[in-house]
């Protein structure tokens, strides 16, 4: 009787929330995909701006067209930049965050001053950021002639966001059997992980999965997902595929800004692990790095991956330092929430605008449903 | 008793009479908003036309509403969340041309003002050319307030004196004194962040094809992806191999292309003659004596024009404070108050001579040429095509810039025409 009262009234209590973000939240998302569906914005005979414009239900075709359009390759641009921006900036966030982290464990003096130096620049705005980096990276500005003033060497020619050199070259068309190999090899090292820890059923299912992907690569399944370009040999020249040196200067600059966000993550990790365990290990004759390599860094893989999740959100997400940095009509250095802007507001393509936004929802949905999901199944394991 | 209720009667039908009567001359009262990208450099002009309406109707308070960014780029993004959002400002600054005409009155967002045109006698003060593009189906939808010419070739007298180079009227010619420069160490050309490449575009293309055919891509005379086209993106490649294109162009304001001209880093700019009230104004700097100003090569005696103006918003809060507002812009107090210190020259064909004297050389020349040169309209601002092509020409610069390939440029151009719907 008491818990069917104590749950009436835990959902009054929650009644205000579920309402607001079903309404602010879900029912945008909601309009987002059905505005993805139309052809608002395509369709030269509707003016798109107009109260009562008509919008014709057209499918995915607005999806299509991102992936094989001949015009619309500054989408496919935008997805490979944030790929690689992604990996640079997590990677790079983690390492530097890891390194700060070790360096304030080892007891300096004024510890909490350079905590608070390092975390500083997370206080500051991407635009803000971006104008910073933006003026230091000038042809002529503070870092290129750092290397003359400091050490009379020659000063960096480097371009930094206007770059066209490309890095890491490879096709389009080539991604899925990228992806399917990863994917493959990916299990199979899970595979080899739960033999070698005798969880055979779990190993079975790993094997079962790869084979599957295998599968759906052969059949051709994924000229169904990742459409053939309508031309292949012309977005070879006119849109290369790599990684886009013009996003170096860029990468730096959020990594810049969040590896000190990094690094409070790890100090809280490193200070969540008991003293004792250090001790147990020192008194077992292990070396300073052997506790670190052995005793921390193993206790420190939840928080990498809350890391992980956190910057790679940011990162899928990233607009206003590309904004502040590179401008929204840099072609090398576009990524979809650039595009979502420029589509909308600039060609007023809005049903196209929309469907590259549900395009970056689905990314970060990869990354934080799963988290989120293996988070709540943790916590009511630990409960039941 | 009837005696006194025929008094009270008349004496109520005097008092609603003269009521009336007041409310006729009453002065304005509320809010204005105006919202445009005149931000600073181009502020003080805007300021004091503001001025001049609180002298005109001190009761109205006037909100300037400015975004900045070069063109309106940013500011016009604002504006269409407010007109979706139905919250329009009282008046708002748009190019002349097909940024109103393609975006807004088809948009059926903007009140036919044709009754103040006619009011004024506004129909033979502002030039046909620029009456057509703000008329759809007879109807008027905005007051222009200042003319710009896209065309223009910005040099300093002393520099090309020393360097020994002539000042090119042709293309043809600029290639051939290119090298020269660039043996001195100069660029010749310099271009800024991206639609300034666009804006180096359309006077290339209207020195390649001349007026009648720039003209015939918008009519759908000219095939926008046939050899004419072509021959405009080849020599367009050429041009840009004498530009800092590669260098640094991304990172630079036109602000800062220009002082690259000044400073002698660069020999030529091609930019829109909002240059002058810079290299006046800002810099402080003589036309004629330091900077020289030329037709861009192949263009002269060509005008390709661009125009701001203002209108009135469907669902405007405070409509009749709007049109004192246009009436104020298209007068010749108006118009002679704003153009001295924006750096354009009037719409109106008349204002000029009026008082001559509030014009440097510069625009006294510009002004002369507005009203006897061939009247072309400017792509990259707004009045030659629609928003998605405008838009979507990006992608076909971007195409250019990475594959090189005239012909690949000018076919993409041919399906940017089709899907927008842009050129006839």
């Amino acid at each position: 009787m008491r818990s069917t009262r104590d749950r009436i009234t835990a959902f009054v209590m929650l009644l205000p929330s579920i309402v607001l973000l079903g309404l602010f939240v879900y029912f945008f998302i909601g309009q987002a995909i059905s505005t993805s569906m139309t052809d608002w914005g395509n369709n030269s005979a509707q003016p798109p701006l107009s109260a009562n414009v008509v919008k014709s239900y057209v499918g995915l075709e607005n999806y299509e067209r991102l992936m094989s359009a001949v015009l619309e390759f500054p989408f496919r641009v935008s997805m490979v930049n944030t790929f690689f921006f992604t990996l640079f900036f997590v990677a790079g966030c983690l390492a530097m965050g890891l390194v700060l982290a070790l360096l304030l464990d080892q007891g300096v003096a004024g510890e909490g001053f350079f905590r608070t130096v390092f975390l500083f620049p997370m206080s500051l705005s991407f635009v803000v950021t971006g104008t910073i980096w933006r003026w230091m990276l000038q042809p002529g500005g503070g870092l290129n002639i750092l290397p003359q003033s400091l050490l009379g060497l020659e000063p960096i020619e480097f371009r930094w966001m206007s770059s066209r050199e490309i890095w890491l070259p490879f096709l389009w068309e080539d991604v899925p059997r990228y992806i399917t190999y990863l994917g493959i090899a990916i299990l199979a090292l899970i595979t080899v992980n739960f033999l070698s820890k005798g969880r055979r059923r779990a190993a079975q299912y790993a094997i079962g999965a790869a084979i599957i992907i295998a599968l759906v690569f052969a059949a051709g399944l994924w000229d169904r997902i990742w459409l053939p370009l309508e031309q292949p040999e012309t977005e070879a020249s006119i849109a290369p595929k790599g990684f886009n040196a013009a996003l170096i200067g860029i990468i730096i600059a959020a990594v810049w800004q969040m590896s000190g966000y990094t690094m409070a993550m790890f100090i809280a990790g490193i200070r969540g692990i008991s003293e004792e365990l250090r001790e147990a290990a020192r008194v077992d004759g292990c070396t300073e790095i052997g506790v670190y390599r052995y005793i921390i860094l193993p206790q420190l893989n939840p928080i990498i991956l809350s890391a992980m999740i956190i910057l790679g959100h940011i990162s899928l997400k990233i607009f206003d330092l590309v904004f502040a940095m590179a401008g929204p009509d840099n072609a090398r250095t576009v990524v979809p929430g650039i595009l979502v802007y420029i589509k909308g507001f600039r060609e007023n393509a809005f049903a196209k605008s929309a469907a590259i936004a549900m395009i970056m929802l689905l990314s970060v949905a990869l990354i934080i449903v799963p988290y989120l999901w293996s988070q709540l199944r943790g916590q009511s394991r630990d409960r039941g | 008793m009837k005696q006194r209720i025929a008094f009270l009667c008349i004496l109520a039908l005097l008092l609603a009479v003269g009521s009336f009567a007041n409310a006729q001359d009453e002065e304005l009262t509320g809010e204005l908003e105006i919202f445009s990208w005149w931000a600073g450099d181009e502020g003080p002009a805007l300021e004091a036309l503001i001025d001049l309406y609180g002298e005109m109707h001190p009761d109205v308070e006037v909100i300037n509403a400015t975004v900045t960014g070069g063109s309106g780029v940013n500011a016009r993004a604002v504006l269409k969340t407010r007109m979706l959002g139905g919250d329009p400002p009282d008046s708002f600054q748009v190019h002349a041309g097909e940024e109103l005409t393609g975006t807004w009155v088809v948009a059926d967002r903007m009140e036919d003002i044709t009754f103040i045109f006619e009011e004024e006698g506004w129909y033979d003060v502002f030039p046909q050319d620029l009456l057509d593009a703000l008329v759809v189906d007879g109807a008027i939808y905005s007051v222009p307030v200042n003319i710009h010419r896209s065309n223009v070739m910005w040099y300093m007298v002393d520099n090309v004196e020393e360097w020994g180079i002539d000042v090119p009227t042709t293309w043809a010619e600029f290639l051939d004194v290119c090298p020269t420069i660039q043996e001195a160490g100069v660029v010749p050309l310099v271009v800024g962040e991206a639609w300034t490449v666009n804006h180096l575009w359309e006077s290339v293309a209207l020195g390649v094809l001349g007026p009648e055919g720039w003209n015939s891509i918008w009519t759908g005379e000219l095939d926008p992806a046939g050899a004419e086209m072509v021959e405009v993106w080849e020599t367009f490649g050429d041009i840009l191999a004498c530009t800092n294109m590669d260098v640094d162009a991304s990172g630079l304001s036109w602000q800062q292309a220009t002082d690259a001209v000044i400073e002698g880093d660069a020999a030529f700019n091609i930019m829109g003659d909002w240059a002058a009230g810079y290299l006046t104004t800002t810099q402080g700097l003589e036309p004629d004596v330091d900077y020289g100003y030329a037709a861009s090569p192949g263009t002269d005696g060509v005008f390709m024009w661009l125009s701001d103006s203002f209108g009135l918003p469907v669902g405007a809060p405070h409509p009749d404070n709007t049109v004192a507002w246009l009436r104020l812009l298209g007068s010749l107090e108006g118009q002679n108050t704003f153009n001295p210190l924006k750096g354009s020259i009037p719409a109106r064909t008349d204002a000029v001579d009026a008082e001559p004297d509030l014009y440097n050389a510069y625009l006294q020349s510009t002004a002369a040429d507005w009203s006897e040169d061939v009247l072309v309209g400017s792509l990259a601002h707004g009045t030659a095509a629609n928003e998605r092509f405008m838009g979507e020409f990006n992608q076909v610069m971007e195409i250019f810039l990475a594959s090189g390939s005239a012909e690949a440029a000018a076919s993409a151009m041919g399906a940017v025409c089709i899907q927008s719907g842009a050129c006839g």
